[in-house]
């Protein structure tokens, strides 16, 4: 769990009920020993900040280089894609997608949802997008799981996941279990 | 919990462990956002000198709204009145990100809160204790904060509010029902939230402190007695070097359990804001009696 800001705490939690035990990194040396990591909902502007000031940025690629499983939430997403733009910031670059952040506008717009997704079957899957990005452009090699109002909110490759919703804020725990078993750990 | 109201709570969820710093203009939130700010609190004077000018303290005007809105990209608070929902109207039809029904402002009703439920942006509100808390959350606050003495740069009030929060969750966590039910009428706040919070020892909305934080000390002290983020008004720009200041503290609040680091980052920030002493100021002039 990245726990520089965000909603760290919630996703510890739904590891919990998985029966997963979620360790807190604020330094890099932190990393070691760790089969994946969550990048929180948050500020995705703040995150990076501390990425770029505190030695984190380099580490979290070699991380993932060294066989690690990466899973970005909302501000997590922004900062695993390859592209940002609303406005443009820099990002870990390693998931090749495009996203715009706030790309359903400000707090009034944030909303609920039910989104089918075919991986994880029925029931259909809760979304709660709170000041979410929109998932511009979908690179080679990237499958989209689910989508919402016509854009991808839920997305894989190789070893990295992202969704623009957040899955720590409901009861459904398909997601978390989902990348359990991308990192091998369940 | 409604779907409306876990939106509502979502996004202060993604606040925590986080800074909102209040800011006037637009230069000061650009100067936030530089600094890693999770979300701007745009008012209309800081609270230090609102105390110092008197005079009454009203929301901030759409125009500077506005332009502080155009100026940043994370999420922008603003302060109403206590009370004066036609304040929170303008706000919610400028797309605010949450509204802060705040005591630093001049209240515009002494007797009545505004009905939070009835609005689709969500409301902060400062408490003192957990009766306070309770009542605001049954009003529809998505999140509480602190009350602590603002403008202060004071950090006991802050505390006390905090100690107290925890002291009295501990001990209805003990009680059952008909205990319970005379605790509500003590507490004056709904049973139902109440009995809620008993059963989970715990708020249910996040709980973050406001009111005196003027160092990474008092933000780290505040986030080991419990609260989940920190607000910072005039801490930061009646310091005398506002932006490694409000980067040291945004620092403090992820690394609050880690000494060493609190030691790197509390060096070289140049002189903290002044302060007032706050038991030596006569209770007309203590921003955390109004409103109740």
């Amino acid at each position: 769990m990245l726990a520089l800001q965000g909603s760290f705490a919630l996703h510890a939690a739904s590891l919990e009920r998985l029966g997963v035990h979620a360790v807190e990194v604020r330094r890099a040396d932190a990393l070691e020993g760790l089969d994946g990591l969550i990048i929180p909902g948050g500020e995705s502007s703040t995150m990076l900040k501390f990425l770029l000031e505190e030695d984190l940025f380099d580490p979290l690629l070699a991380f993932h280089r060294d066989g690690g499983a990466l899973y970005g939430t909302c501000a997590g997403a922004i900062l695993l894609a390859s592209e940002v733009s609303g406005p443009s910031q820099k990002s870990l670059g390693l998931l090749d997608i495009g996203v715009r952040r706030n790309g359903y506008g400000r707090q009034v717009h944030s909303h609920a949802a039910t989104v089918s997704c075919r991986a994880l079957g029925e029931p259909e899957l809760p979304v709660v997008m709170i000041r979410a990005p929109v998932i511009t452009r979908i690179g080679s090699g990237v499958e989209v799981l689910a989508s919402h109002r016509g854009a991808p909110v839920f997305v894989q490759s190789g070893r990295l996941l992202a969704t623009t919703f957040h899955p720590e804020l409901t009861e459904d725990l398909r997601v978390h279990r989902w990348f359990l078993r991308l990192a091998s750990l369940a | 919990m409604s779907t409306e109201f876990r939106l509502k709570t979502g996004l202060a969820d993604m606040l925590k462990g986080g800074v909102i710093m209040d800011v006037t203009n637009a230069e000061q939130a650009r100067i936030a956002e530089d600094a890693g700010a999770v979300s701007v609190m745009a008012l209309e004077r800081v609270p230090a000198d609102i105390r110092r000018d008197g005079g009454v303290a009203r929301m901030s005007s759409p125009t500077k709204i506005r332009e502080i809105q155009e100026a940043v990209d994370i999420p922008v608070m603003a302060k109403v009145r206590i009370g004066h929902f036609a304040e929170a109207q303008i706000l919610e039809a400028m797309e605010v990100d949450f509204v802060d029904e705040s005591e630093v402002l001049t209240p515009a009703d002494e007797a009545n809160h505004i009905d939070k439920h009835a609005f689709a942006v969500p409301f902060v509100c400062g408490c003192r204790n957990l009766g306070e808390a309770l009542r605001r959350i049954g009003e529809g606050a998505a999140l509480i904060r602190t009350k602590g003495e603002a403008g202060s740069g004071d950090i006991v009030e802050a505390v006390r509010h905090l100690r107290k929060i925890r002291s009295q969750l501990r001990r209805i966590s003990f009680m059952d029902d008909d205990e319970l039910m005379a605790e509500s009428k003590e507490l004056r706040a709904p049973f139902e939230i109440v009995r809620r919070v008993a059963r989970e020892g715990r708020l249910p909305v996040p709980n973050f402190a406001a009111g005196g934080i003027a160092t990474p000390a008092d933000a780290s002290l505040c986030m080991q007695l419990g609260a989940e983020s920190v607000f910072v008004g005039s801490g930061i720009f009646k310091s005398a070097d506002p932006s490694p200041r409000a980067v040291a503290i945004v620092k403090a609040v992820t690394h609050y359990q880690d000494p060493q680091a609190l030691v790197e980052i509390s060096m070289g920030l140049g002189e903290a804001m002044r302060g007032l002493d706050t038991a030596s100021l006569p209770p007309e002039q203590l921003l955390h009696l109004r409103g109740n």
